[in-house]
């Protein structure tokens, strides 16, 4: 460990520190802005330290949302969020464990041709097909449904290929003690490599949790009933209110609340955070 | 319940065309413990594999006890396996390692447990039974490996090199250990091992094999007293078989008496064997050879010695045991005697023994 | 591609498990994919009612289009500001951290978290921060003597998009470039020193090559991320403008597509970015073959 100097260490963390500052600045500015008074903002610039008016202002979003602006109550939003990022999450990794192990596990033919029809979802992100698969959910009769905000986007080739790569690892051993011992395939799939599996499932649950949770794009396009609206494109809606300046106290307010979920779970699990992350990309 | 094992015409053809074991003819009795031994790569692996059912046989047939097993499942074999790394789920207690193979099958609770007590106080485990196999050493691990094979009272053990992983000292522990219990159960058991050693202390049986194929089966005293090739000959017994090259006994010092021993040695012979323990440096009753040579270099073992010699003359290699320490410097001029039935003969193009010709002319004349 | 030693047998099992992914694959990436490439072909009137085979008219026309063309370079400055922004913030802080031994933790926590915010949600933070009439660094840029305004301003819009964007991406890029310096041998470092290279020396001849993997990486990654994963940063906040100067390729198909309803340019514009994401993704992929064979 080659040592370092006191001053250039202070200078280090002065650095981190506002590095620090300013990642956080603009979620201050929220939490700010989001215990404002409303005709706060009338009068020129935000104010720096917080108002008095957190609860109002939350509970007003929490209970009716912004009805002007068609946004339904952030409580009711965020409960949609939830059923669709765990829809997600889950069917992903459901689906994604079952493939991995049809293909780790077993010879069959046209293994090769799943393998790459897999692969190829990761190629056509949602945002360059919108239009043919906004059509087939439309045909289908699944817009503004939960089953039309999660169904199509279960299909995970990331989750699949870390799967995959981590079934690789497992000693061959095992999978012949448990032949002799009796398993079967599916006996196998549930008392082993399940058990086995389980700080990756929780790992990659994580990462599909916020990508799940941070959908934008495909409920904008498939809800257009206020019952189905999730959190993070209804805030969207708020902010373009027909009539002039968007009420920023009540808008900030719903902002905080859409963030805190998946910020929480990053900052409990940290630890699974990163190694989802960091595996996932490998 | 017990059962033989045979194996008839096994070949194992890998779909690159590798083929890794090539026509083996074996038959293992009742009770029987077989040991497979040989070089890595020889095809001893794959071969219990193929009885285990976790390699399929390209060509063949195997019975396991009047059934044959050819296309069974392993669990359908009524065998029980111990690997070389364990295999030991990681996630479940050494308790439900043991259970698991008996609960697949559908065993009542009760009898589960007495069977995985019962295993674990016959292998000293029963401490161990609560915790998962991360908190165990590699003798433990080892333990509980075979406590997974016991619980299923099976027909067959088969061991997969069970020992490598484990250091000398616990190695030796373990094969006592192994041999015991296989005399206790008398269960029908084949195993697999590089080590002639471990080979020669635990079958009833041996079965060299060398490049896919059987060279030679029988007791372990009949294989070192008679290997049937050269292979055999350097592959059993440690230190390993001095091979002489029949010219060098023939030519320079001493030449004429040995020709007059050697006269009656079966035609065709052109390599000759000698044991390191069979070279005495005192010379014995009866017709024998002697050799000299010049000590190179001196290795005292313990309770025994280590000699390695050059021949006069033919300059050939030669290692000699001896038992304690002999007064003996590097560099002396040693003579040693070597009786004339401790030479193995063996055939100057197919390395194969040449003696079981030659005794059963004896025996016809 | 390998599977296991042993596999199971099975005639049908295999199938059956891998069933639920193929089918949601095939209705919802490849049939809608196939669409989009048959649409492109097509011209519709508009009515919807009729549409004619036109061959390669619609991809013709794109290209011949000047706002297409516009769309092409403002994506290219996009992901090139919110890459170039995003990494070096996240260098500079990974490298800082990395030399901390009790607060590495501390700062990590502190500065990973934004990676769980929705592009669109950054968008409008920094939208509200920047907003001109009561945003806090309008008012301090004025007092610099510069007038914000990112809804008459193409460049204030686009430095606001870029903003955002990089924000969200500091945390990744962070985790792996601190991820990538901790790989790096603390002995390279000590026998740098030993022969008198300084702190800052060090870092440019010995940290930053043997980073070099990393970075590669992390730029395709961000490139991609640029591309396709933010537009809810611009449709939350520019909505395109103004005047296109926030128009990137992945809005301009939703525009033309949802609220333009030309459904063959908006087709023919899906498939040149299929043609790009592939072209990504093998440019990843070749690099993250040969990463894996060190």
């Amino acid at each position: 460990m080659v040592e370092h100097r006191p001053l250039s260490q202070l200078a280090a963390h002065l650095i981190l520190i506002a590095g620090v500052a300013l990642v956080l600045f603009p979620v201050y500015i929220a939490i700010v802005a989001s215990t404002q008074a409303p005709g706060e903002f009338l009068r020129g610039t935000l104010p720096l330290v917080p108002g008095g008016h957190a609860l109002e202002n939350y509970r007003a979003m929490w209970e009716s949302g912004l009805s002007r602006a068609g946004a339904p109550p952030v409580g009711q939003m965020l409960f949609n969020s939830l059923v669709m990022a765990l829809a997600i999450t889950v069917g992903k990794l459901v689906i994604s464990l079952l493939s991995a192990f049809a293909i780790v596990y077993f010879r069959f033919p046209f293994r090769l041709f799943f393998f790459w029809l897999i692969f190829v979802t990761l190629m056509l992100p949602v945002e360059v097909r919108i239009i043919p698969t906004f059509q087939v959910v439309a045909d289908l009769g699944m817009l503004n449904s939960f089953a039309g905000l999660s169904i199509p986007l279960i299909a995970s080739a990331t989750a699949t290929f870390l799967f995959r790569q981590f079934f690789m690892t497992v000693p061959e051993e095992l999978l012949e003690a448990a032949r002799v011992d009796g398993a079967g395939p599916l006996r196998f799939f549930k008392d082993i490599l399940l058990p086995l599996s389980v700080t990756n499932i929780a790992a990659l649950f994580v990462i599909l949790f916020i990508y799940g949770w941070n959908q934008y794009l495909w409920p904008l396009l498939i809800t257009t009933d206020s019952d189905y609206y999730t959190v993070v494109m209804g805030i969207q809606r708020m902010t373009t209110a027909a009539d002039g300046d968007p009420q920023w106290h009540l808008v900030m307010a719903a902002v905080v609340m859409a963030a805190l979920p998946p910020v929480l779970v990053i900052l409990f699990m940290q630890r699974l955070f990163v190694k989802g992350l960091t595996e996932t990309e490998k | 319940m017990m059962a033989s094992i045979k194996l008839e015409g096994l070949e194992k053809t890998y779909p690159g065309g590798v083929q890794a074991v090539k026509g083996v003819d074996l038959e293992v009795a009742d009770g029987e413990f077989v040991v497979l031994v040989g070089p890595s790569g020889c095809g001893k692996s794959t071969l219990l594999r193929m009885v285990a059912g976790l390699e399929t046989i390209s060509a063949g047939a195997l019975y396991i006890g009047k059934r044959r097993v050819n296309e069974l499942e392993p669990a359908q074999r009524d065998i029980a396996m111990v690997f070389q790394n364990y295999a030991l789920y990681p996630h479940m207690t050494v308790f439900d390692n043991l259970a698991y193979g008996l609960k697949n099958r559908g065993f009542k609770r009760d009898e589960i447990r007495r069977r995985v007590e019962e295993a674990a106080r016959m292998l000293e485990i029963e401490a161990f039974l609560p915790r998962k196999p991360r908190q165990l050493s590699g003798g433990q691990r080892q333990r509980v490996a075979m406590g997974r094979a016991l619980v299923r009272e099976p027909a067959v053990f088969l061991f997969d090199e069970p020992l490598s992983n484990l250091d000398a000292k616990l190695r030796v522990q373990m094969r006592v250990e192994i041999k015991r219990l296989q005399r206790r159960l008398k269960t029908t058991s084949l195993y697999v091992t590089h080590d002639q050693l471990e080979a020669m202390t635990l079958g009833d049986r041996l079965v060299v094999l060398n490049g896919g194929r059987i060279e030679q089966v029988g007791t372990p005293m009949e294989i070192y007293a008679r290997p049937a090739s050269l292979f055999v000959a350097t592959f059993i017994g440690s230190p390993a078989m001095n091979l002489l090259p029949l010219g060098a006994l023939l030519s320079g010092p001493g030449a004429a008496s040995h020709g007059a021993l050697l006269g009656d040695l079966p035609p065709g012979t052109g390599i000759l064997g000698i044991r390191p323990d069979a070279l005495r440096l005192e010379a014995p009753h009866g017709p024998h050879l002697t050799l000299s040579a010049t000590l190179e270099l001196f290795e005292a073992a313990g309770a025994e010695s280590h000699l390695h010699v050059r021949l006069a003359g033919s300059g050939q290699p030669l290692v000699i045991r001896t038992a304690g320490q002999p007064a003996v410097a590097e560099g002396q001029r040693l003579h040693f005697h070597i009786t004339r039935d401790a030479l193995h003969p063996f055939h100057r193009e197919t390395g194969r023994r040449l003696d079981d010709t030659l005794k059963t002319k004896e025996q016809a004349a | 591609m390998q599977t296991k030693r042993m596999t199971f047998p099975g005639r049908w099992l295999p199938y059956a498990l891998l069933a639920p992914q193929v089918i949601v694959t095939l209705i919802f990436f490849i049939w809608p994919s196939l669409q989009a490439l048959y649409m492109s072909l097509l011209r519709e009137d508009a009515f919807g009612l009729n549409s004619t085979f036109v061959g390669l008219a619609n991809f013709a026309r794109l290209f011949a289009d000047d706002t297409y063309l516009d769309s092409l370079s403002v994506t290219a400055m996009f992901a090139i500001g919110t890459t170039l922004l995003s990494m070096s913030a996240a260098l500079l802080l990974a490298a800082t951290v990395n030399r901390m031994l009790r607060s590495r933790n501390a700062y990590t926590t502190l500065l990973v978290w934004p990676y769980a915010i929705a592009p669109a949600i950054a968008g409008v933070l920094w939208w509200f921060i920047f907003n001109p009439s009561i945003g806090i660094v309008p008012y301090a840029l004025e007092m610099l003597g510069y007038r914000w305004n990112h809804r008459t301003s193409g460049n204030d819009a686009m430095m606001l998009v870029i903003i955002a964007a990089a924000w969200k991406q500091i945390a990744y890029n962070f985790l792996f470039f601190l991820a990538g310096l901790q790989s790096i041998p603390q002995s390279l470092i000590e026998a740098a020193a030993i022969d008198g290279a300084g702190p800052v020396k060090r870092f440019w001849t010995i940290v930053f090559p043997l980073l070099s993997p990393t970075t590669f990486f992390l730029m395709v990654v961000n490139v991609v991320y640029a591309m396709f994963d933010t537009f809810g940063v611009i449709h939350a906040t520019t909505q395109g403008g103004p005047s296109q100067a926030t128009n990137t390729l992945v809005y301009k198909v939703y525009a033309d597509g949802f609220v333009g309803l030309n459904l063959g340019s908006s087709a023919a514009q899906s498939v040149i970015l299929m043609a790009i994401v592939v072209l990504l993704t093998v440019v990843q992929f070749r690099f993250i073959e040969r990463r894996v064979n060190y």
